[in-house]
């Protein structure tokens, strides 16, 4: 039975890795040659990395970094951030990145995610759909790192995504990001049900039992955390004895 | 002794990962698109991620299509094809347009069909693996132990003779063949951690 999937999420910005609050006030919490070393010998599912600023200061993915940090990491490395051209998805997976996650690009120009696709293969095509709930609940796709609005419904995008050759949707929720009270199940959800690739579900996880709420009731195929991992005692290993005792199949 | 491991580049993905797995096992491992650097191997192996067509085209631009035959079935060097490197010994794939594979197992590859319990498609993560009791790849690996796979497509062999172990994924499929000299796995060994590693290790030993 395929296994759900309990991923570390690494946010990298200038020289080292932060975590933030509804992906602002970012502090700074490590290198990231640590981290990935750390998760290797705690043998996690997979890694995500995104370097948070890069679209926003005009800069492409930092090859060398990513070359780097993927020689140490003998698990999947899905790696995002600043990706604006099907030459940075080669260059990434070039380098050692198992997965690239296209984010702003993929939202403003999707052809970018039909051409990578095409030439890669939709199973190393990751878009990142970035959500942000208005006073009235109505969700919205935001870019540029939560800074720029859409108008756009996360279901419409997903299903265009999907349809562009996306093989996997991580789907970020701004508003729960850093908070750690739980994951924004209904988005989640909604566009789990409209598409047929796996939906990473991201921004939220505080306690276990998050975890469990979203693969269940989310029906996401994977969950990714952050400050969960940084700022509490929890490790991916125990999210996953704790699902696994919930009756969700889990690698241990 | 060392075992010197070619891995044939033809520009379709990271090889890196693969040549870090290998000397973490104790090979000496090397990238090369060069065919005759093929020549100096005891071990071959064809990884490879992305679409089928033109992972063919660059194979016989770089005439390896003609030195992966003349070593590893004429000379019978050990071989391991991994995820894509693996369809590509199909006789024929259906992905983006039907096209000729390399063609030494009677199979060709087709997409994995979602069934009511397994919904997602592309197949993404760690998943279990069943091989043949006995199979010198899985020596030492537990029953049903997980791999990590990630992919589109899967091999149906014709002869079963060939198929090594399957997965019980979108009603089952193939996820590694032997055969002779030739072993391919449809799952990342590289990025299995201590299984996956073993595997390798394994391979290096046969």
């Amino acid at each position: 039975m395929l296994k759900v999937r309990v991923i570390p999420t690494l946010l990298h910005k200038g020289f080292g890795l932060v975590k933030g609050v509804h992906f602002d006030s970012r502090r700074a919490v490590g290198s990231p040659m640590q981290a990935i070393k750390v998760y290797n010998l705690r043998n996690v599912d997979e890694l995500v990395f995104l370097d948070v600023t890069a679209t926003l200061e005009g800069r492409g993915p930092d090859l060398d970094l990513i070359d780097d940090l993927a020689d140490d990491c003998f698990m999947p490395f899905a790696v995002g951030g600043g990706v604006s051209t099907v030459d940075d998805v080669r260059d990434l997976l070039a380098v050692g990145a198992d997965k690239v996650v296209i984010g702003t690009a993929a939202l403003e120009r999707p052809s970018i995610v039909r051409e990578a696709s095409d030439r890669f293969g939709a199973q190393c095509v990751v878009v990142s759909i970035d959500t942000r709930r208005h006073d009235d609940g109505t969700p919205e796709v935001f870019v540029r790192s939560g800074t720029q609005g859409t108008g756009r419904d996360p279901v419409d995008v997903a299903r265009e995504m999907e349809a562009a050759g996306a093989g996997e949707l991580l789907v970020q929720s701004i508003d729960r990001d850093g908070v750690m009270d739980g994951y924004d199940v209904d988005t989640v959800r909604r566009i789990a049900d409209a598409v047929s690739v796996p939906v990473v579900a991201s921004g939220g996880a505080g306690i276990f039992e998050h975890m469990a709420e979203v693969l269940r009731d989310g029906c996401a195929s994977a969950v990714a955390a952050s400050a969960m991992f940084h700022f509490t005692e929890q490790t991916p290993m125990e999210a996953k004895q704790y699902l696994r005792e919930q009756g969700f199949p889990v690698r241990i | 002794m060392e075992q010197r491991v070619a891995i044939v580049d033809y520009g379709m993905c990271n090889l890196d990962s693969v040549r870090r797995a290998f000397e973490e096992v104790g090979a000496r491992a090397y990238v090369t698109d060069e065919p005759a650097e093929l020549g100096r191997a005891d071990r071959i192996v064809l990884p490879g991620v992305g679409a089928f067509p033109n992972a063919m085209r660059n194979l016989r631009e770089r005439g390896l299509d003609d030195a992966l035959a003349k070593y590893v079935i004429d000379e019978a060097v050990p071989f391991l094809g991994v995820c894509l490197g693996m369809q590509l010994l199909a006789q024929v794939s259906h992905e983006v347009a039907t096209s000729d594979g390399l063609g030494w197992l009677d199979a060709e590859v087709v997409r994995l069909q979602a069934t009511a319990g397994d919904t997602r498609v592309p197949h993404i993560g760690w998943n279990e693996v069943d091989a043949l009791p006995g199979s010198p790849l899985f020596a030492g690996i537990p029953p049903r132990a997980d791999f990590y796979f990630v992919h589109s497509f899967h091999m149906v062999c014709r002869d079963a003779a060939d198929v090594c172990a399957t997965t019980p994924y979108c009603g089952g499929f193939t996820s590694a063949v032997a055969s002779r000299n030739v072993f391919a796995v449809q799952f990342h060994p590289e990025k299995s951690q201590r299984h996956g590693l073993t595997l390798l290790r394994n391979f290096l030993e046969l």
